[in-house]
């Protein structure tokens, strides 16, 4: 029984490279694709999507295709170039389809393609060292505005990038200028954590679920996030909103199809996430992630990346990394 | 903690655990070994299991998985000098050299029993040392980083004997050039790009490490074909694999070079900003600079110590980087992150609480470590032989083979076929310049450390206000930096020592 078992392990091994390596020739009902390489948060994003909507039944078969390259720029010219013709493509993104556009990094935009609906959330949110003196967001805000050096905020990206943009943001709802602020940037999330616990930075700017990874630890504590209203499961964190700054921030992950996508297939694919959205086996795919449900059909999720687009061309206008438009 | 062994014990002795154990480091070993599919790949790929079974089974499975894959990895660095992982770069100096002066057999041996002792000595230090050196993790900064990558840099000198000093050195800085090309991470603009949006990420380790060591070596092979070779072909079933045994001078020379190798790895292992790159780089240097005169020059021409210091030390560093995973929550790698997202998925929050909170997960990684190296160990010396015959395969066919692997094994993990063209790209100027006796290994170091030492420099810049003074405010670094400067003029020692025995000889 016990050898069945580890030979049955064997088995979903080979199922699972056979998945990991598919082709976009293999005969699916939806196929993933995926802008950068195994393992990050689109990839995990989409293929939790798609297990969820196989394991509930609503879908047959989900294949996945990883195609990195350009900051995502590659796949989504390549979902452009190919429009139709090869199947049903839905390509999983996130706010930095909305950043790099701003940025002239890629030559497209959301609105290039057919934003299908937004899926899941997380919200940007600000983290100190247990022993920092800082007890509250407000207390970083009084430091910064006697003296803007004594702040030195960590992140997991380069400058310009969603946990730079996001702190800017949230001292200038407190009437600071963004270009003040000190933002030491590190080569991942984790490297930032560790800088912040290291002591040679005072604030972290993260994403809230890799937040609760050092926060749920004992080691660090969360000051604000940037939801617009309390979230649920955390309702002890108080949001920007409620501190009295008008200050709020979602980092989506979205799907995207084709530009020329049929109204009939996009009605089909709203169904499709729509019923996922109720099943107890999506329930448990967003609960092992730690991810928020943001459930937007396509109308309301054009109305919200509209809404991000503008939030952000403004913040990056500011800071100087795009010139503002005359 | 003798409870904590028992409870990790009779964790692993649970049949399936035991199971997974072997599992994952076949698996790992396997994949490892490919050219271009690293221990990432592989924890990528487990990670659709993991979610089916337990927390204990699937973490001791990831785990086998990634030490497997860094076990594996060594594999194709010694033989085709393909190393797939970064970790296994310094692998490559001494075994691949090895390799082809018929000891492929010894040099596989050699990193068998090397990465085993390095990882049992991990486990151990693992075991009874994690949370105090949890504390040490965090006591290192951006400015700590910037000067142990110094001393990493200083393995270059094994490159630039007998004249080669300043082709060693172009070559380094060539590789400082190739790692700027990217968004720069201070100031958020785009350098060398060339308005290319493929480039935006940077170019990738394995792409430069494949088309310089895997495909220039390959191509090499066609342009200039060696004597020897050519009668390998003719003679293809008597293969120049040699004896796997070591002799007892060659054991007694080796055994403190990888105690303290696997020392060192562990402890950079440890820090969350370096990792086993890093730990094998300086063990590199580090053995060479401490190897008795006769043996220094040996190091990058098939040195014994050159090869068991960064294989012990790169295994310990694998195991290290549990510490900053288990004990703080931090991921040092992208493999551990991988894993870090695990343990949250299976509701383990990770964090000093860990030990008292999910005992069973954390004695079970630990105590199924010594399991998977005796594992890794029994199930890679019988089969040594016969993993060397590839280099029995007649180069004819052993080319096109390293041709094809290196190019899938790029082009697996990006799925980008402007990667593609770019590997051809360097590969043909590699070759050029390997032609023109232009060292390779000194090129990938400055690409590897280049890139982090601008990150680590420029924070260490930004924190302190644009004041060098990060350099000697705190002991930490002016430690690192004093001993990285004493190892830079070491050799100026000897050289000015034979300068003035030439003089008296004269």
């Amino acid at each position: 029984m016990k050898l069945f078992k580890s030979f049955k392990s064997v088995k979903t091994t080979i199922i699972a490279a056979s998945l990991v390596l598919s082709s976009p020739l293999a005969i699916a009902d939806t196929h993933f694709l995926i802008p950068g390489g195994p393992g990050g948060g689109w990839d995990t994003t989409a293929r939790g999507i798609g297990e969820g909507l196989v394991k509930s039944g609503i879908e047959g078969n989900a294949s996945f295709q990883n195609m990195s390259g350009g900051g995502g720029g590659r796949a989504i010219a390549y979902l452009i170039e190919s429009g139709t013709k090869k199947g049903d493509i839905l390509m999983v993104n996130s706010t930095p389809i909305v950043l790099r556009a701003l940025s002239g990094r890629i030559p497209y935009s959301y609105r290039d393609l057919t934003p299908v609906a937004s899926m899941v959330a997380d919200y940007g949110a600000f983290v100190v060292r247990n022993d920092s003196p800082f007890k509250t967001w407000e207390d970083v805000i009084k430091s910064i505005k006697e003296d803007p050096s004594s702040i030195k905020v960590a992140g997991g990206s380069a400058r310009g990038s969603m946990d730079h943009l996001v702190a800017a943001q949230a001292v200038k709802a407190a009437g600071i200028d963004g270009r003040r602020l000190r933002y030491i940037p590190y080569d991942a999330g984790g490297k930032a954590k560790a800088g912040l616990l290291s002591g040679e930075v005072n604030l972290l700017s993260t994403g809230l679920s890799e937040a609760l990874e050092v926060a749920n630890g004992g080691q660090a504590r969360i000051l604000a996030v940037t939801s617009g209203k309390p979230l649920p499961d955390y309702p002890e964190i108080p949001t920007l909103k409620s501190l009295g700054y008008d200050m709020e921030f979602v980092n989506w992950r979205g799907l995207f199809a084709a530009p020329n996508l049929p109204a009939e297939k996009l009605a089909q694919y709203t169904k499709k996430l729509r019923e996922l959205q109720s099943t107890p086996e999506w329930e448990a795919v967003r609960a092992r992630n730690g991810w928020l449900n943001l459930f937007q059909e396509k109308d309301e999720f054009i109305k919200s990346l509209e809404a991000q687009e503008a939030q952000l061309k403004v913040v990056m206008e500011e800071l100087g990394f795009i010139r503002a438009a005359r | 903690m003798f409870d904590g062994i028992m409870l990790g014990l009779s964790t692993v002795l649970d049949f399936n655990n035991l199971m997974y154990v072997i599992a994952g480091c076949l698996v790992g070993t396997f994949i490892g070994m490919l050219p271009g599919l690293g221990p990432i790949t592989a924890i990528a790929l487990m990670i659709p299991i993991t979610y089916s079974i337990g927390a204990d089974s699937g973490m001791i499975l990831m785990a086998g998985v990634y030490y497997g894959a860094i076990f594996g990895g060594s594999t194709s660095s010694i033989l085709i000098n393909a190393p797939g992982v970064a970790g296994t770069v310094a692998s490559s100096f001494d075994g691949y050299p090895l390799a082809k002066q018929g000891h492929a057999g010894k040099a596989l041996a050699i990193a068998a029993y090397s990465s085993f002792i390095g990882g049992t000595i991990g486990a151990i230090l693992l075991m009874v040392a994690a949370p105090l050196l949890a504390k040490v993790s965090l006591s290192f900064q951006s400015p700590d980083y910037v000067v142990l990558m110094f001393l990493g840099l200083t393995a270059i000198a094994a490159f630039s004997n007998k004249g080669q000093f300043l082709k060693a050195m172009m070559m380094t800085v060539f590789g400082l050039m190739l790692a700027t090309v990217g968004i720069d991470p201070s100031s958020g603009t785009d350098r060398f790009t060339f308005g290319q949006p493929d480039l935006l990420d940077g170019i990738s380790f394995l792409l430069v490490a494949m088309a310089t060591f895997a495909l220039a070596e390959a191509l090499v092979n066609v342009v200039k074909p060696e004597k020897k070779d050519a009668k390998n072909i003719n003679d293809s079933d008597t293969p120049q694999i040699g004896s796997t045994k070591l002799s007892k001078a060659e054991v007694k020379e080796i055994a403190p070079v990888i105690g303290r190798s696997s020392i060192l790895g562990f402890i950079v292992g440890v820090l969350p900003g370096a990792g086993a790159t890093i730990a094998s780089f300086m063990a590199y240097a580090t053995e060479r600079n401490l190897a008795p005169k006769g043996l220094k020059e040996k190091f990058g021409k098939g040195s014994l110590r050159g090869l068991a210091a960064p294989e012990s030390a790169n295994n310990a560093a694998c195991t290290g980087s549990f510490v900053p995973l288990l004990t703080l929550g931090i991921p040092g790698s992208g493999t551990t992150a991988i894993m870090l997202g695990a343990l949250i998925a299976y509701g383990i929050q990770p964090g000093p609480m860990l030990m008292q909170e999910n005992p069973s997960v954390f004695w079970a990684v630990i105590v199924s470590m010594y399991f998977g190296n005796i594992v890794l160990l029994i199930l890679n010396l019988p089969l040594i032989p016969y993993f060397a015959k590839v280099l029995a395969m007649p180069k004819s066919v052993l080319t096109v083979m390293i041709l094809f692997f290196s190019l899938i094994g790029v082009y697996l993990v990006s799925f980008n076929t402007f990667d593609l063209f770019m590997m051809v790209g360097f590969a043909v100027v590699a070759l050029i310049l390997r032609l023109l006796s232009f060292p390779m290994a000194p090129l990938l170091l400055g690409f590897i450390l280049g890139d982090m030492i601008e990150r680590n420099f420029r924070r260490s810049m930004m924190i302190s206000d644009g004041s060098l003074s990060f350099l000697w405010d705190r002991p930490l670094t002016l430690s690192i930096f004093i001993i990285s400067i004493l190892v830079l003029l070491f050799p100026l020692k000897d050289y000015l020592m034979q300068r003035r025995e030439d003089k008296a000889n004269a």
